[in-house]
């Protein structure tokens, strides 16, 4: 696989709902098992590319799992199965050499998981674990400005990463996602364990990176999906129950298990 | 106050008085026998001690250079092999195993970790004492790295563990094979444990006198090499310690405050490792 496949545009039409955007990311048919239980129903989606999409529901409900299943980090849990498809730009990413996927599809974990190491290390880590050719200074640089962090830590690169705030530690983990340029940005509740300074911070942050890259965010805060999602999808109980424009699934939705959700009613 | 609560008050004391009283029991053995060591190694403890041979019973002055020298060069040469294995079966256990095939290893490792020593000493005796046709240097360090193996790879195994599968999804997010994320993150991440973990077994063998009585024996003077008898702290203060010799028991006494000093630095440098903490969020 190939970075140079990595940009034509596929057919919006098959997910059957209008999607401004090519489609980049698709989930076809997609089941999923954890030994004999089935988490996930039949998920359908088109994640549309350069906006940002986001996955809410109540916790159990599948979506973080789904979203796990993307850049096939779910295969990191024993005794797990996947049924149907997942596409990246039209190419089956349960048939592509794992390493080289998730160098395209990245990813940013619900609680910030720096590694031990220093502030620069954990930057070019995966520039390295790539076998990354050029100059690592400049890439971490660049990455850590794009995550908005430069300005905090350009004095202190040496030092542990445990030295900085939570949500300097988050940050600092997009910006190691970054750092690898990866195509689709997968965040997993990133904001759950920030207060809202910093919350806010990773929510312009996000603005600021779809014109780059796909995002994808799983959230249990619906006022986050709200402010910075394009499109939402609505989970419970393993199942996508709506999936739509983000001002439809809030305004209008479809469905009554939606409209009970957004409303508080449950959840 | 009701009579109810002044016996809860007395049931208390009595309680922690008893656990006080037991927690000074434990620790002043330690300090008992340090102390007995001193007292009755100190005399025989001099220059001479660390650099000259041993000499018959009734010639004074004469050390045991060669039995320090043999129990470093066995020590060493059963971290060379036993560490390695330990520590390569530990990562598996940790990271790689299946469930039953790693239950068993498991399972396997504890065993041989409870394995009395003097039967590993018999085992060595067997498969490499009988082939060699002799006693040596050798053998002993094949039976103390048996003893090492077990230590070294459920210590490893259980640090490794303790690292946060969030560190590891971290690393195999950004493209990283799992043994690259091993390697470059869940050891590092690890280390000081797993540091303190090989100290403390090597410290543990050193001390092994049972093997020792099968396999590297003794030697009254320098050994010729690896594959000859060779002497060593343990068995000679085994020997000594027997003997009707007054100042060979004295020596015994030195030889073993010498062992236990030595154990005990190693314990103080694995506990040191250790409290600088291991960098892992918690």
């Amino acid at each position: 696989m190939t970075m140079g496949t990595a940009k034509v545009p596929s057919p919006s039409s098959a997910a059957g709902k209008p999607v401004t955007q090519p489609g980049k990311l698709k989930a076809v048919n997609l089941n999923f098992y954890y030994g004999n239980y089935k988490a996930l129903h039949d998920i359908s989606l088109e994640v549309p590319a350069n906006r940002i999409t986001a996955l809410i529901g109540p916790s159990g409900c599948g979506k973080s799992t789904f979203l796990r299943t993307l850049n096939r980090i779910s295969e990191t849990i024993h005794n797990t199965r996947v049924e149907g498809q997942v596409l990246l730009d039209d190419e089956n990413v349960l048939t592509v050499d794992v390493t080289a996927l998730r160098r395209r599809v990245g990813m940013v974990f619900q609680k910030s998981n720096p590694f031990p190491k220093s502030i620069f290390d954990n930057v070019a880590y995966g520039l390295k674990v790539n076998g990354f050719r050029g100059s690592l200074k400049d890439a971490v640089e660049r990455s850590l400005q794009r995550a908005a962090l430069w300005d905090e830590v350009k004095d202190k690169l040496q030092k542990s990463a445990y030295a900085l705030s939570g949500g300097q530690q988050q940050r600092l983990c997009i910006a190691r996602a970054l750092a690898v340029d990866p195509e689709v940005l997968l965040l997993d509740e990133p904001c759950s364990a920030l207060d809202p300074i910093a919350t806010a911070k990773i929510e312009d942050l996000l603005f600021t990176l779809k014109d780059q890259c796909t995002i994808v965010i799983v959230t249990h805060n619906m006022q986050q999906a709200a402010r910075v999602a394009d499109r939402t999808g609505f989970f419970l109980l393993g199942k996508l129950i709506e999936y739509n424009t983000t001002e439809i699934i809030f305004k209008t939705p479809t469905k009554q298990e939606t409209e009970d959700y957004i409303t508080g009613r449950f959840g | 106050m009701t009579l109810r609560d002044r016996w809860r008050k007395i049931v208390n004391f009595v309680m922690l008085s008893l656990t006080g009283v037991c927690a000074v029991v434990a620790v002043s053995m330690l300090f008992l026998i340090l102390g007995y060591l001193v007292y009755n190694g100190w005399k025989s403890l001099d220059w001479n001690f660390f650099t000259k041979l041993p000499l018959a019973p009734g010639e004074t002055g004469g050390g045991m250079a060669n039995a320090i020298v043999g129990s470093v060069d066995i020590v060493a040469l059963a971290t060379l092999f036993g560490l390695p294995v330990g520590f390569m079966a530990g990562v598996y256990l940790a990271e790689f195993g299946g469930k039953t095939f790693s239950g068993l290893v498991r399972y396997t490792a504890d065993l041989l970790n409870g394995v009395p020593s003097i039967v590993i000493g018999i085992f060595a005796w067997t498969v490499v004492v009988r082939p060699m046709h002799g006693f040596s240097a050798l053998a002993g360090a094949f039976a103390l790295g048996l003893i090492l193996i077990p230590i070294t790879a459920r210590s490893t195994e259980q640090f490794m563990v303790s690292v946060p599968q969030t560190l590891r999804e971290g690393a195999l997010a950004l493209g990283a094979s799992k043994w690259k994320s091993i390697a470059t993150v869940v050891v590092p991440a690890a280390y000081r444990g797993i540091a303190t973990g090989m100290i403390l077994g090597v410290a543990r063998i050193a001390g092994e006198t049972a093997p020792l009585l099968f396999t590297s024996l003794n030697n009254q003077f320098w050994s010729n090499g690896l594959t000859q008898e060779t002497a060593s702290l343990p068995y000679m203060i085994f020997i000594r310690a027997i003997s009707p010799y007054d100042d060979w028991r004295r020596s015994a006494w030195a030889a073993g405050m010498v062992l236990l000093v030595g154990v005990l630095l190693a314990n103080i440098a694995a506990r040191l490792i250790l409290s600088r903490g291991i960098e892992v969020q918690k």
